[in-house]
């Protein structure tokens, strides 16, 4: 049977912007549903579904829900992380552009689980436009009974606000957010406590991504049976948002049973651009281990990507082709963690900034022999020695140019570049 | 100095910024969204009698609001043109012609990554992956994306900017 998208169904479709289209559009179901259910059974669903964080680290949604204490004492928030900066990724933009009532439907049901009245939707300063599109939505669900004191009849209050940061990739990172959210510095915090203990303004909060969120309502609304059953396996469930960049014909956001290979998102997207021969792929955003060619029928889930020595992460799949230099592509995204290095702690400050020297080096052909082991001592300082995991991110790449990209590295050490045209950067004719 | 002589938020924005409070539980979370409208009101970037005004209105040292400031890309402390141009040349974007792009402008527009034209009329930086790879390569001018990006498209866009 032919996969229906779920995530992207509405993708087009006039009017969904606004309740009454998305309504028409089936809309608004799994919300009433919720609300007609006790908030731990709602919990309980979400954690059968085996949904699990479609932000980088794949934790389970529904068991994070249920870390959320109890009792009224404290407020409680929800917090959508819409602040999309890993590279490659630009699925959550699209979600918010073209179906913002499903976002806030699945915010709303996460809400209702844990008890929280306000939700902040905290979106990246770039994305003005989507931040508007959100406001209206927002604006048009508080006018018919979706959001405010009395959520769809059911006496619920809730409130939703957009929160516009101005431009930083930590503040993507969940303590950085909650720091940047209260107006600070997007520096992280230790953990312990955790958010869901002590979160945004000192009290519980959820933390989700948008795709996340946006995978909610279709549990409620179908069942975790339904939802169980699209996938790989019980570990690796539901829809998954691909976002393929690079080397293809057609770049774009597909929507896949998690667990779609390479070669079949290469055939989606009208084949290798040019035609020519892939050489190398990064199937999770900017951190994610680049992979050789050879696993491009690997189903891209969490577990088969983990044994691979890389991850699903965002799912960000940046494709390159037979002309692109590893190292220079490795490169740019050292200098991107360096820039973002939020320069709290001394491994990331310091091995961020290294590793993009070293690279410079080789790059300027004065690479030495000993390089290769450089890159990796510097890899294994930065790596769980922080307090977030950007350093673990810049790791990613890093090593993984090392480790299977040996005769790339060596090339420019062994040769200082000769033969590859300095300027050029990635492909060979890279304009019409 | 006196206190008459100290910058303060003009009218409009105290309004817009207290709209905002009931949003939160504390007046440093208005923040962000203080500095993002005071930007604009400076003509796009903050010079130090907007960071003093914001943190007038909202009880901060100015030492604190300088501090958020310098850490995010989007705020800007030195001049910038009437429009600015941030040229995405992160992996994805590099992959399909991204510096080929920035060089072009660069040598177009005369003036090199944060410098103003002489008209005042651009100021340009290398920008990281902003969400629109699959329009790669692309940059935003002012709010707006410009995708599909060619050396020759992006001479093109910044001559028709008024
Ligand atoms: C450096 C860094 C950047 C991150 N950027 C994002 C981001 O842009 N969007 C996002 O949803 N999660 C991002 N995350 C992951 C979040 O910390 C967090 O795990 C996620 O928002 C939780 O939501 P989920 O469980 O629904 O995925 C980032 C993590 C790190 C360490
Ligand atoms: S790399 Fe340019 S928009 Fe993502």
């Amino acid at each position: 049977m032919a996969f229906e998208p779920v995530l992207l169904r509405n993708v087009g479709k006039p009017g969904v912007r606004q309740v009454a289209g998305y309504r028409e559009a089936g809309g608004y179901k799994g919300l009433e549903k919720a609300l007609g259910m006790e908030p731990d059974a709602v919990i309980e669903e979400v954690k059968a579904s085996g949904l699990r964080g479609r932000g980088g680290a794949g934790f389970p949604a529904g068991l994070k829900w249920s870390f959320i204490p109890k009792g009224n004492d404290k407020p409680k928030y929800l917090v959508c992380n819409a602040d999309e900066s890993e590279p490659g990724t630009f699925k959550d933009r699209i979600l918010m552009e073209q179906d913002p009532q499903q976002l806030i439907e699945g915010c709303a049901i996460c809400c209702w689980a844990v008890s929280a009245n306000t939700c902040y939707i905290y979106i990246r300063g770039e994305y003005v436009e989507q931040a508007e599109i959100l406001e209206e939505a927002i604006r048009d669900a508080y006018a018919n009974g979706i959001l405010g004191d009395d959520v769809m009849g059911s006496g619920f209050k809730l409130d939703m606000y957009v929160h516009r940061g101005a431009g930083a990739y930590i503040c993507g990172e969940e303590t950085g957010m909650l720091e940047s959210l209260e107006g600070r510095r997007g520096q992280p915090r230790i953990k312990p406590p955790f958010p869901a203990v002590v979160g945004a303004f000192g009290c519980p909060t959820v933390i989700n991504n948008v795709e996340t969120l946006c995978n909610v309502p279709h549990i409620l609304e179908r069942g975790a049976d339904w939802y169980k059953s699209i996938g790989t396996d019980e570990r690796n469930t539901g829809p998954k948002l691909y976002c393929v960049s690079g080397h293809v014909e057609k770049p774009g956001t597909y929507e896949f049973p998690i667990g779609v290979t390479m070669n079949q998102l290469i055939d989606t997207c009208g084949g290798m651009w040019r035609g020519a021969k892939l050489k190398a792929f990064i199937p999770g955003g900017a951190s994610a281990a680049i992979l050789p060619a050879k696993h491009a029928d690997l189903p891209l889930d969490f577990d088969q990507l983990a044994k691979a020595g890389s991850m699903l992460g965002s799912a960000a799949v940046i494709v390159m082709d037979e002309n692109t230099d590893i190292v220079r592509a490795v490169h740019r995204l050292a200098k991107f963690f360096n820039h973002e290095s939020c320069g709290q702690c001394t491994p990331c400050r310091e091995g961020t900034n290294w590793s993009e020297l070293v690279l410079k080096k080789i790059l300027a052909g004065k690479g030495n022999p000993g390089d290769a082991e450089l890159i990796l001592r510097i890899c294994r300082n930065m790596g769980g020695t922080t307090l977030c995991a950007l350093a673990d991110a810049a790791v990613g790449p890093l090593r993984s140019l090392v480790q299977n990209f040996p005769e790339e590295i060596a090339a420019w050490i062994d040769n200082g570049g000769a033969g590859a045209e300095p300027r050029r950067y990635f492909a060979e004719e890279v304009l019409v | 100095m006196s206190e008459a002589s100290e910058p303060r938020l003009p009218e409009e924005i105290r309004e817009a910024i207290d709209a905002l409070r009931p949003r939160y539980p504390t007046e440093e979370a208005l923040l962000l969204p203080a500095l993002h409208m005071a930007q604009r009101h400076w003509d796009g970037w903050l010079p130090d009698e907007a960071i003093a005004a914001v943190a007038h209105e909202l009880n901060l040292t100015p030492a604190k609001v300088y501090g958020v400031v310098t850490f995010y890309d989007l705020y800007h402390q030195n001049p910038v043109g009437r429009h600015r141009l941030r040229v995405c040349t992160n992996l994805p974007c590099a992959l399909r012609g991204a510096e080929e792009v920035l060089d072009s402008l660069r040598s177009h527009l005369q003036v090199d990554e944060d410098e103003v034209t002489a008209d005042g009329k651009c100021s340009f930086v290398h920008f990281e992956c902003l969400g629109a790879c699959e329009q790669a390569p692309m940059m935003m001018v002012d709010d707006d994306y410009h995708a599909h990006l060619t050396p020759e498209s992006v001479r093109r866009i910044v001559e028709e900017l008024d």
